[in-house]
């Protein structure tokens, strides 16, 4: 299988704190990845990376067969030109109006009249749901529809990777349907390559072609959704079934309760 | 031990700071200026120029009639009110417009330039700006930069002019100077090259400064509400000192050395 991303043995981390240790990921082109693991080990950081807004310490992340980290800045922009992101606020220009939203990647990399990018940003708008909203401000959108929005700006380019960032997080029931629904959707209607990142198993093992489990720096787990369900590892398990101890501890590490009362701990 | 350790740190995270600046500045700068640029930079210059007119208009009207109030009640002791008004259009042109101007100036539309940038960057717009391929130096900190310095010596200078209006309203027309004198004395005392020129490069100067620290302070901020409250009083407290201190070093050279 084609790879559209591959990050090979990379190694990344923040001051002391070490966040991934040599982990290797690849994206199959045409598919949806989903990239799962507990809050706070850094799933944002991975996107980051692959969009070279992160330098790794080692390893290399390879985005079409060329490697994003020894790659010159203006191809790094044309590269960007590729990918696009959606970002877990959205990130909805706040100045501009939703239509403006959308038009302005257009605007700012096409030479296209007037006309051709309003006909766009309506089909775009369209696909999202959103064209009525089009003369709305970001202010007044629902946080779902404000997500909606910015998948139609993110597509807007016609990219060929897409990377959503938590796109479920916070979502009433309804808002999140959409979103899985859009996610599948664009992704074969406009022959997309998906990284979903999140930690929302339920919605992932749904539409996901490949899942990787991330945790303690590393990959703990990859298959299809079948695969990582009948998986034998503990840590995986209990990451499936949201147990709230195991392998993963539910104490921050810390001296044991007693001592410390007793004035031991020290 | 401790005390020099601490020392040291500081010293090393202030230079990486003033780097980082640097770099800022300069990314922003050595871009080739497009054309779709001009709308943003003229854009930009309504927000900081046009919208602190009015305190600006204020602050220089009330200063040069506090000057001529002032300056009257001294000098008519030594019959020398004749002199209120080049005394009035010095002090504004060589000190009190450019520096009053940009205390005022980083109150205003420098506190705002912190936290509209810093809040961009904590709801991820600078990210993806980015992401988009299109560098937030360039289409956010550049044209809020050119703005500022193109805003603040043209609000220097209707500070100085509408202060010197001040001291004519309250010299000649409630304290009764002779119109005639207030004008010809500051025409013949007043230097184009030493005053005026001065003033206006004084007023690039700070500019230059209280705009950088603006900006910089907003794109380094700690995208959090408190890191971003901290970076608005930062930009404030150190662009006002900077002012105070540079306006001194400045002066030393303009007028220090005959």
């Amino acid at each position: 299988m084609e790879h559209l991303v591959e990050i090979d043995n990379l190694t990344f981390s923040r001051g002391e704190r070490v966040i991934y240790d040599g982990i290797t990921l690849n994206v199959p082109r045409g598919k949806i990845t989903a990239v799962m693991g507990p809050s706070g080990i850094g799933k944002t950081t991975l996107l980051r990376l692959i969009g070279g807004q992160l330098i790794p310490d080692e390893g290399d992340i390879l985005f079409d067969k060329e490697s994003i980290v020894s790659m010159s800045r203006k191809a790094l922009y044309k590269a960007r030109r590729r990918m696009s992101m959606l970002f877990q606020s959205g990130a909805l220009f706040t100045d501009m109006t939703v239509f403006d939203n959308v038009a302005f990647p257009l605007k700012e990399h096409t030479d296209l009249s007037d006309d051709i990018i309003a006909t766009i940003v309506a089909l775009k708008l369209q696909a999202v749901g959103l064209r009525g909203a089009a003369d709305l401000m970001p202010s007044e959108l629902s946080g779902g529809m404000a997500r909606r929005a910015a998948l139609a700006r993110a597509i807007a380019l016609d990219p060929d990777l897409i990377m959503y960032d938590e796109p479920f997080a916070g979502q009433d029931p309804i808002s999140m349907g959409v979103l899985v629904k859009l996610i599948r959707e664009l992704n074969d209607a406009l022959d997309l390559t998906s990284i979903v990142v999140t930690h929302d198993v339920k919605e992932v093992l749904t539409i996901a072609d490949y899942i990787y489990i991330l945790a303690d720096k590393r990959v703990i787990g990859k298959g299809t959704a079948q695969q990582i369900k009948d998986s034998d590892s503990e840590l995986v398990q209990q990451f499936l079934n949201g147990k709230a101890d195991g392998p993963v501890p539910f104490h921050y590490p810390a001296p044991e309760l007693k001592k410390s009362f007793l004035g031991e701990g020290k | 031990m401790k005390f020099l350790q601490s020392i040291g740190a500081k010293t090393i995270t202030k230079v990486a700071a003033i780097g980082r600046a640097t770099l800022m500045l300069f990314g922003a700068l050595v871009a080739v200026p497009r054309l779709k640029n001009v709308p943003l930079i003229i854009h930009q210059l309504y927000v900081v120029g046009v919208q602190s007119l009015l305190i600006i208009m204020v602050s220089g009207l009330f200063i040069g009639m506090v000057m001529a109030l002032q300056g009257y009640t001294i000098l008519v002791d030594y019959g020398a009110e004749g002199s209120l008004g080049p005394m009035v259009a010095l002090s504004l042109l060589r000190e009190l417009g450019p520096v009053v101007t940009a205390l005022l100036f980083a109150g205003r539309a420098g506190s705002a330039l912190t936290a509209e940038i810093g809040l961009m960057k904590a709801t991820e717009q600078l990210s993806s700006l980015e992401m988009m391929a299109v560098d937030p130096l360039r289409r956010i900190v550049a044209p809020r930069f050119w703005a500022g310095m193109l805003a603040m010596p043209m609000l220097a200078i209707i500070f100085s002019a509408i202060g010197i209006l001040g001291g004519h309203l309250v010299g000649v027309d409630w304290l009764g100077v002779d119109s005639g004198s207030y004008w010809s004395i500051m025409q013949s005392t007043v230097d184009w090259n030493q005053d005026v020129l001065n003033g206006v490069i004084k007023s690039v100067v700070f500019a230059l400064v209280v705009t950088w620290i603006a900006i910089f302070k907003g794109y380094d901020s700690v995208p959090t509400s408190e890191g971003i409250s901290k970076a608005t009083t930062e930009t404030v407290v150190y662009s006002s000192l900077a002012v105070l201190g540079l306006d001194f070093v400045l002066t030393a050279l303009m007028f220090g050395i005959e």
